[in-house]
């Protein structure tokens, strides 16, 4: 992923970081086109989308949690996201497990038919990384300086979410373990439907996001929108409250099965949009009938001021870069030939480098130890000790000592 | 059959011209005449370069590039003359006379074993001075996003490796370049850094970034600063500071296609042409061991050695598995190997080529070797002279009529040993239950003869408190006290322990180090998510002056096979090495996070507090106590009556 890295006062610096920072392009986006302007500068609306993906499972009998994740990461990856603006976090190694009869795979289909991970995939937070904390900061954007910087993902141990974040858009979606308002991270720890509702109206605050879909794939997902009050926002659950999200696709040669029922349904539905497809949020809402998925997805659309029915799938799943071509030659020449020269101006060095050795024996025998702390000589402590006691016993006396006991 | 008489012929005429140079380090011989022969030379001859832009003139262009810079650099000062005055010859969609150079090479062993080694090593040099104040702003070959990070944090050595598996010396021999399961990161910073601490955390930072790790883990409580070990391995014209030096290995990290996406595009061909083109990470993984570097250098420019070119070296070794990748023949092929293979070299790179040990069949009745290569090539590594069949992807000639090589070694016979490693070493934990336990790092002198140093370096984390009375070091029965010491005690929760000793192992024996340690109570937020897999504990280092059986190499300046000039050689007797131990994983005591335990805490606790305080009520029986006398005089009525004399 590339992202522009400012150090202080030098010049940008083209750092590769798979922890970008989402907060720049936002606010770029948002201070230099007002809400009202932007859909004329861009009619096809999808410029600048972002997706945080999470997966907060742990273990590999969690495997189809994180092919879930990896599939939606596939499909927002096709439509046009760069891997700079795709936060991806994975709580657990699936595809270089030792458990894993195909090293360097995920699958999402039976009989070993579509790799999910691919040959280029860049996770951004793996491991331990993934937890509350880091995922609220990639949310809000408040990562400690020097922090290599994410925009933001959430997932949880069932269920992950994918966040397609647009120009004015960002889509979340997770897939975790939940529970009736919360959900699990690694095993370990958990977040609530109010922290999550709270973190979207910071980002809302921050402008850190124009329009906003969020999808959890996670049993009584619904629960987990249900406190959400920002504005903008669109939320997709693959279950009500009650309900158990179900699995899919059992493989008998991996021994785990691949995927959910809700992310299956939703990546063939996504593998059949391009980016020119007129596909709108009422098919999304319509791509797992309960026939399909045992559980009944919900949604929620009070929050979101456009018409679902106007709203195209690639405006959060999509991404369109504006190039704009240029006839006029640019020398760059002169100016490095200048450069170059400056650097030859050194003067030249006169004593010879050599290569120092690699275990130099006597040079580390004979090394000096290191200089201790200054501490008072063993003899001053003593003589004071011995002070104190005779000024004790030259007050007191050593026969007073009867008349205590 | 024609293949394999060639092939032994190559071998006599080899051994005679190698026996004429007898001091020479890698020479390369050919047998037969005409154009081949002349293609041995590097840089290649005119009549061969025009040979070459007959049948690829594009790639003949960049070619021609390089070999200017390569011929110009033996003078330096002619070759910067040429830089400024003659600007108009280079081609005009690069920098003037870019005086950078880029180098490829994969080396393949056959392991007795049956399994296979392959070791990638990607060379770029580069003639610049990122430490100058203006900052460097063009770059060709050379990946901006590392030369940035010299630049920025003043960096004056870096070096870091992701390693999936643990490298079994004793089956394997010795690698070209070791490395620790995990990864490790070490980096030797420039002495105008006041704050390298800071540096050293906000670098680990831009690397996780870089290299799609999870390298940020790298804190205080895991970085140590070595007193003795990890010298520079670069260049350098002023003594080694050690406070300059920091050294971290996090040996839990995992290893896979993310970390080789980032890593295989810093190459200038990417993963497009050339021998990258081998790295799928579908058979990369599926491996015994996987372990990719990168090190970052400054190294002689010239053979003066007045000015200092950076060096940028890439290099990916994996070992393929005789039955879970080869299916239990003993047969390899790139093909097999990488599901690839190779139809050109890197248009970049100024050479290019595959090397095949071939030292332990010399007449070919170990294995068989298809296409059959004239060329041979001899290198000094690690202490022993080994013979290799070398391909030079930069001509044409050896992809044949296929346009397509598919390299393929097959076994004749299973028999054969291999040279013992004089060194190795091992390390376990000992003892039982949770409260305390042994840790026994041993170390083999496999010489018959001869004794060497060895410098151990142990990083233990703080939650591991280590007895450091406990311990001892005993060689053949008996003690062996080392020469040097270096203990840093651990704080909690701040930094690891480091220890730090020069023992010199006695010819043929096995030294071993034991050290007694006590397992702490972490804080319940401390603890992993996946608490009851263990704690790591990273491996021990072991760097090493082992006697070498030919004259070691000492001159670094010479053109050598890139595989047999990473450390540098300081005298001819002995060649440095550097081995690792297994990582440790310990269990420590942790509590039981799971959902019943917790309710049957809770549950429990609720019956103790709520019956037990009611029953104890009911059934207690209550009554007036005298006052108990002060503390004062209890103590002084015992002494009297140990006296006899009444209480008070």
């Amino acid at each position: 992923m590339l992202a522009g890295v400012c150090f202080g006062d030098e010049p940008c610096l083209l750092i590769p970081s798979r922890k970008t920072t989402i907060k720049h392009a936002n606010v770029l986006i948002f201070f230099l086109f007002s809400q009202e302007n932007a859909g004329q500068f861009f009619s096809s609306g999808h410029t600048n989308n972002w997706a945080v993906l999470v997966c907060t499972s742990r273990f590999w009998f969690n495997y189809r949690h994180v092919a879930n994740t990896l599939s939606v990461y596939r499909s927002v990856k096709r439509l046009g996201i760069p891997d700079s603006h795709i936060v991806l976090m994975l709580a657990d190694d699936m595809a270089c497990n030792h458990r894993n009869p195909k090293p360097a795979t995920v699958f999402s289909h039976k009989n070993m038919e579509l790799n999910v991970y691919g040959d280029d995939v860049e996770v951004d937070y793996r491991g331990y990384e993934v937890t509350v904390e880091n995922f609220l900061r990639v949310l809000t954007g408040r990562l400690p300086p020097s922090t290599p910087r994410a925009p933001s993902v959430i997932n949880e141990q069932i269920h992950c979410w994918i966040l397609p974040l647009h120009s004015y858009t960002v889509v979340s979606y997770i897939k975790c373990h939940g529970g009736n308002g919360f959900l699990k991270f690694q095993d370990s720890e958990e977040i609530s439907n109010v922290e999550l509702a709270d973190a979207f109206e910071q980002m809302w605050q921050k402008r850190r996001y124009n329009e906003l879909l969020f999808i959890i794939d996670t049993c009584q997902g619904a629960s987990m929108y249900e406190r959400f009050y920002s504005p903008n926002l669109m939320a997709l659950a693959s279950s009500q409250v009650g309900e158990d999200s179900l699995s899919h696709q059992p493989d008998l040669a991996i021994g785990v099965h691949l995927m959910d029922r809700y992310t299956f349904y939703l990546l063939e539905f996504l593998e059949d949009i391009h980016p020119a497809s007129k596909t709108n949020m009422n098919d999304l809402f319509k791509v797992c009938p309960k026939s399909h998925c045992v559980s009944t997805p919900g949604h929620r659309t009070d929050l979101f001021l456009r018409d679902p029915g106007s709203v195209l799938v690639t405006d959060f799943f999509g991404s369109v870069r504006k190039v704009e071509l240029t006839m006029e030659t640019i020398n760059l020449t002169g100016h490095i030939k200048q450069w170059e020269e400056s650097a030859a101006d050194g003067e030249p060095r006169k004593e010879t480098y050599s290569y120092s050795d690699q275990l130099p024996v006597s040079e580390i025998i004979h090394q000096k130890p290191k200089q201790k702390d200054w501490h008072p000589p063993d003899g001053f402590i003593l003589g004071l000790w011995t002070l104190i006691l005779l000024v004790f016993f030259k007050t007191y006396g050593i026969k007073h000592l009867k008349h205590i006991f | 059959m024609a293949a394999r008489r060639r092939l032994v012929s190559a071998l006599l005429v080899f051994l005679c011209a190698s026996s004429v140079f007898s001091g020479a380090e890698s020479q390369e011989a050919t047998l037969t005449g005409g154009h081949r022969a002349a293609a041995v030379d590097d840089p290649p001859t005119d009549t061969e370069r025009a040979e070459q832009a007959a049948e690829q003139p594009a790639v003949e262009e960049r070619r021609w590039e390089a070999t200017e810079v390569e011929e110009a650099t033996p003078d330096e000062a002619a070759g910067e003359k040429q830089d400024t005055s003659a600007p108009g010859t280079a081609a005009p969609s690069s920098a003037p006379q870019p005086k950078d150079d880029f180098q490829e090479e994969l080396v393949v062993r056959p392991l007795h074993s049956g399994d296979i080694y392959a070791s990638f090593q990607f060379r770029t040099l580069w003639e610049t001075d990122f430490t100058r104040e203006n900052k460097v702003s063009h770059y060709r070959l050379f990946p901006k996003s590392l030369g940035q990070v010299i630049s920025k944090f003043s960096v004056r050595e870096l070096h870091i490796s992701f390693t999936q598996g643990y490298w079994r010396t004793m089956q394997w021999g010795q690698p070209f370049l070791p490395s620790p399961p995990g990864a490790e990161l070490w980096v030797w910073f420039q002495d105008s850094v006041t704050d390298v601490d800071g540096t050293w955390k906000e670098l680990t930072n831009v690397l996780s970034g870089i290299f799609c790790a999870s390298l940020n883990f790298i804190d205080s409580t895991n970085t140590v600063q070595p007193s003795a070990s990890f010298k520079p391995l670069g260049i350098g014209n002023e003594a080694t500071d050690h406070r300059f030096l920091r050294y971290a290995t996090l040996p839990r990290e995992i290893v896979c296609t993310e970390n080789l996406t980032p890593w295989k595009k810093l190459l200038p061909c990417g993963s497009k042409a050339g021998l990258a083109v081998l790295l799928k990470s579908e058979k990369l993984f599926h491996s015994s061991f996987h372990s990719q570097a990168v090190h970052i250098r400054p190294v002689c420019e010239d053979r003066q050695c007045k000015t200092t070119s950076w060096e940028l070296r890439q290099t990916l070794n994996v070992v393929f598995d005789l039955y879970t990748s080869g299916q239990g023949k003993r047969e390899w092929s790139l093909f097999k190997m990488f599901s690839r293979t190779l139809t050109e070299a890197c248009p970049l790179a100024s050479s290019s080529k595959i090397y095949i040990d071939v030292t332990d069949n010399p007449q070919g009745e170990q294995f068989e070797l298809s296409p059959a290569t004239a060329l041979l090539s001899q290198a000094v590594v690690l202490g022993d002279r080994r013979t290799f069949s070398v391909y030079d992807l930069t001509q044409q000639i050896t992809f044949g009529s296929v346009r397509s090589l598919n390299l393929l070694i097959r076994w004749k016979s299973t028999e054969g040993d291999m040279l013992r490693p004089l060194l190795h070493a091992e390390r376990y934990v000992a003892g039982y239950g949770l409260q305390t336990g042994e840790i026994h790092t041993l170390m083999y002198n496999n010489h018959p003869y001869r004794s060497f140093p060895v410098l151990l370096l142990d990083s233990v984390p703080w939650y591991l408190r280590l007895y450091i009375h406990t311990l001892t070091v005993t060689s053949k029965g008996k003690d062996n006290k080392p020469s040097y010491i270096h203990y840093q005690p651990s704080k909690d929760r701040l930094r690891p322990h480091l220890l730090e000793m020069l023992v010199q192992l006695p010819p043929n024996s096995v030294t071993e180090v034991t050290v007694q340690f006590e397992r702490a109570l972490l804080k319940w937020t401390e603890y992993t998510p996946d608490p009851n897999h263990g704690f790591y504990v990273g491996s021990s280092v072991i760097s090493s002056l082992v006697p070498s059986i030919v004259a070691m190499d000492t001159n670094s300046t010479l053109k050598r096979p890139l595989f047999s000039s990473f450390f540098p050689c300081k005298e001819e007797s002995s060649f440095f090495v550097r081995i690792y131990t297994e990582p440790l994983l310990v269990n420590l005591p942790t509590p039981d996070f799971s959902m019943p335990y917790n309710v049957i805490c809770l549950t429990c606790t609720v019956v103790a507090v709520g019956y037990g305080s009611l029953y104890n009520l009911l059934t207690r029986s209550f009554q007036i106590e005298e006052p108990s006398p002060g503390l004062a005089k209890r103590i002084a009525n015992i002494i009297r009556k140990m006296r006899g004399v009444p209480p008070l």
